[in-house]
């Protein structure tokens, strides 16, 4: 079965010149769930910027077959679901029902079908009471899930999601894994929660300096990089 | 926090918050024009009106003291010119400008009280305002707290730091390069989610009979007061 | 004139010169001739902002909006015993450009009026006038001309000041116009506490663009290139000239009749039945605001529906 994320070589530099990936080659398989861990600033979340189309860097980045570029942009974003590290700018909208249909109506949905979407969306994260409540309402746990939907709302095949435990409490993490355990698409977790990893996770890739630099299970890539999440031994 | 408030009392439920938005909005201009030129008996006019409102936000079932006392709002400014106005030997304006400012901010504190923002604000798109301006509105209101709270850390570290005119400008270019940040991470996570340039509204609310009759009653009630009082008195 | 504080700060005097007229102080005319220029400037300015910007900017112009109202809470000493804030006018303008800066300014002042009840509605003509058209305006002139010069600081002090100093003069001259009664003793006092305000926001604009500019410098736009010093002084000029004239006539003793004669800047067909006349016949003047805001309507739904 062709994976469905295939990136070749990719390269990216900031504007003043340094360099941010330095030659990166991923591979996903359909229904697979990989870790990202590596320190702060090695480029976890530039890659994953690159997944659809938010950055563009030198290389290949191919999604479901289609090359990552502009032509592409739309069809990739709804095969492809990112879930960014802070809720509060992901949740623009006045009302959770609001922010969940955003996906859908964009794909062109009329207004009942992308409501209905929507709800079935909140359903799966366990959110449906929330549906007309304002984001300020909710818990941090309760954000993610809402966020989680949103990207679920779209029907995607991959979802990608940077750091989705920070902020969370413990019952929260927990209910964040059994409801991310329960979903059938391939999964890239950016994380250093090594737990939350390990749950989810078969295989992992270690980031560092805008490379790659091991791959493994998480507790080998723990146990080589001396990782606990925060510190390097 | 001011408007927190006043969302809870919005997302209540009564016969008047079921009403659509237009149905509150053209009667709450009717009222503020009767009011405004109202020149004669304004005493007693004020008081009629006094009292439809009264009787109106006990059928919103919102609290009548708490709705009394932020009307208040208005009054510090008031009363400075009132209190030039009277010595300046002119008692009518004086009083003028207490009745119709206080009585102007109650008015609009029964529709915003019933309403929920972003309701609101769609009801006046629908009405004709600019769809620009109101999405940014929109967004003014969802963000709101959530600057503010960034700049409550943003001054205690200023004041932390001797509270000098030159930390306080430190201080807010940081805020300010914060808030455009997260701008771009909105940007993004729109982006992600397929957006295309427009966004598209979830839902026109209905307007119904009840609103056609609650339109017709509530905009003729003050204007009727207003001709009996000057008529017969 | 303190604008009203909605956030708790320290005991000490802030320096407030954002003035939000409510609801009950214009006279008809005023309220009525303001709102039917507001609207369509309004209208014109935020469709100018969506073709230049596209609705993907709305979350810019949105949180910057936020930023504004954020920023009252950081205080900087101006004085013994007094701190100022930011208001805000002329940094958005160098920030985001006159035009998006006028729409982040009307969505303050609708705000402030719905939800912080400072401001009235039928007031929201004049507000938005004052603050986000003339206020953006005169903020913006002197950078827009001297921007690229070596008076580029000054220019940036200049655009914060009068910023300030035109919404709260114009403010100040509706008041006067609609009957307000404000002696000469109290008249001299807020003009000159308008005028030390605005030296404050001055000095506070130009303090946070230079903090900007060690954090990163392409926040801030660059005016266009080749610009003259004559043609800005002279733009300068009839700004503060058409301020200065219309708070002049609104102090003169007949210079309600004398601008209702004039028929100018603020006339409109219904004035015929008298702008100082506070007598009986409310119906043709309400009709007249009304028919006045419906014609805003019908003018705004040609603008802003056009798409």
């Amino acid at each position: 079965m062709a994976p469905v994320i295939e990136v070749h070589d990719l390269h990216y530099h900031y504007e003043d010149g340094t360099a941010a990936l330095g030659g990166i080659d991923f591979q996903l398989a359909e229904g697979e769930a990989v870790a990202l861990l590596g320190p702060n600033g090695s480029g976890k979340t530039t890659f994953a910027l690159h997944l659809n189309g938010l950055l563009r860097g030198r290389g290949s980045v191919k999604v479901c077959g289609l090359e990552v570029n502009k032509e592409n942009a739309v069809v990739i974003r709804r095969k492809i679901g990112l879930v960014f590290q802070d809720s509060d700018s992901q949740l623009f909208m006045p009302t959770v029902i609001d922010d969940v249909s955003f996906g859908p109506l964009n794909q062109g949905l009329d207004p009942r079908e992308a409501a209905e979407r929507a709800l079935a969306a909140l359903e799966r994260v366990g959110m449906a009471s929330a549906a007309g409540k304002a984001p300020y309402h909710l818990s941090a746990g309760e954000k993610k899930r809402v966020a989680i939907a949103g990207v679920l709302a779209m029907q995607p095949s991959i979802l990608v999601l940077d750091e989705p435990t920070t902020f969370l409490d413990p019952p929260a993490q927990q209910a964040l894994i059994s409801v991310l355990g329960g979903l059938p698409q391939a999964k890239i977790l950016i994380t250093h929660d090594m737990p939350f990893a390990q749950a989810l996770c078969t295989r992992a890739v270690f980031f560092e300096k805008g490379k790659i630099a091991g791959e493994g299970t998480v507790s080998e890539l723990v146990e080589r990089f001396g990782w606990n999440g925060n510190l390097r031994q | 926090m001011h408007h927190v408030v006043l969302d809870q009392w919005s997302r209540r439920a009564s016969p008047l918050h079921r009403r659509d938005p237009r149905s509150k909005i053209i009667p709450l201009l009717i009222f503020l024009v009767v009011l405004a030129t109202a020149h004669r008996l304004l005493p007693a006019i004020s008081a009629g009106l006094f009292a439809m409102l009264c009787t109106a936000l006990l059928w919103a079932r919102v609290p009548l003291a708490d709705v009394l006392a932020r009307a208040c709002l208005v009054l510090p400014f008031t009363l400075v010119f009132a209190g030039v106005s009277w010595i300046a030997g002119d008692p009518a304006r004086a009083e003028a400008l207490v009745m119709k400012s206080y009585l102007s901010a109650l008015a609009v504190l029964l529709v915003v009280s019933t309403t929920p923002m972003p309701l609101l604000l769609r009801g006046i798109e629908l009405l004709g305002a600019p769809r620009f301006l109101l999405m940014v509105t929109q967004f003014l209101y969802r963000y709101l707290f959530v600057i503010s709270e960034e700049a409550q850390h943003m001054r205690k570290a200023a004041v932390s730091r001797g509270g000098s005119f030159r930390a306080a400008a430190g201080a807010l270019a940081v805020l300010f390069a914060r808030s455009y940040k997260q701008a771009g991470e909105i940007h993004n996570a729109m982006l992600a989610r397929g957006f295309q340039g427009r966004f598209r509204p979830l839902s026109a609310p209905h307007f119904h009979a009840a609103d056609a009759a609650f339109l017709v009653c509530a905009s003729s009630a003050p204007v009727i007061l207003r001709i009996a009082l000057e008529r017969f008195v | 004139m303190a604008a009203l504080r909605w956030h708790d700060s320290q005991n000490r005097d802030t320096l407030e010169t954002k003035v939000h007229i409510p609801d009950g102080f214009l006279s008809t005319p005023v309220w009525a001739a303001l709102d039917m220029a507001g609207a369509p400037a309004v209208a014109v300015i935020a469709r100018r902002a969506q073709r230049t910007f596209d609705e993907g900017k709305v979350p810019l112009l949105g949180v910057m909006g936020a930023f504004v109202f954020a920023a009252q809470m950081i205080n900087f000493p101006v004085g013994p015993g007094t701190s100022g804030h930011l208001v805000g006018g002329a940094l958005l303008a160098y920030t985001l450009g006159p035009a998006a800066a006028s729409v982040v300014l009307t969505a303050i002042v609708a705000i402030q009026a719905l939800v912080f009840q400072d401001g009235g509605i039928l007031a929201l003509g004049a507000n938005v006038l004052n603050m986000a058209v003339l206020g953006v305006l005169a903020g913006y002139l002197p950078y827009h001309f001297w921007g690229r010069t070596r008076a580029r600081r000054a220019a940036i002090f200049a655009g914060g000041a009068l910023s300030v100093l035109i919404s709260a003069v114009m403010a100040l001259s509706e008041l006067l116009l609609s009957g307000v009664r404000m002696p000469g003793g109290v008249l001299g006092i807020s003009v000159g506490l308008f005028a030390v305000s605005a030296l404050a926001e001055g000095a506070i604009t130009l303090a946070v663009i230079g903090a900007l500019e060690r954090i990163q410098p392409e926040f801030i736009r660059q005016p266009a290139a080749g610009r003259s010093y004559a043609l800005g002084a002279v733009a300068i000029a009839a700004v503060l000239l058409v301020t200065g004239g219309v708070l002049l006539t609104s102090t003169s003793p007949d210079g309600i009749e004398k601008l209702g004669q004039a028929r100018t800047l603020l006339s409109t067909p219904f004035s015929g039945y008298g702008i100082a006349g506070l007598g009986s016949g409310w119906l043709p003047k309400a009709g007249a605001g009304l028919l006045g805001l419906g014609l805003v309507y019908g003018v705004c739904l040609m603008i802003g529906r056009r798409r």
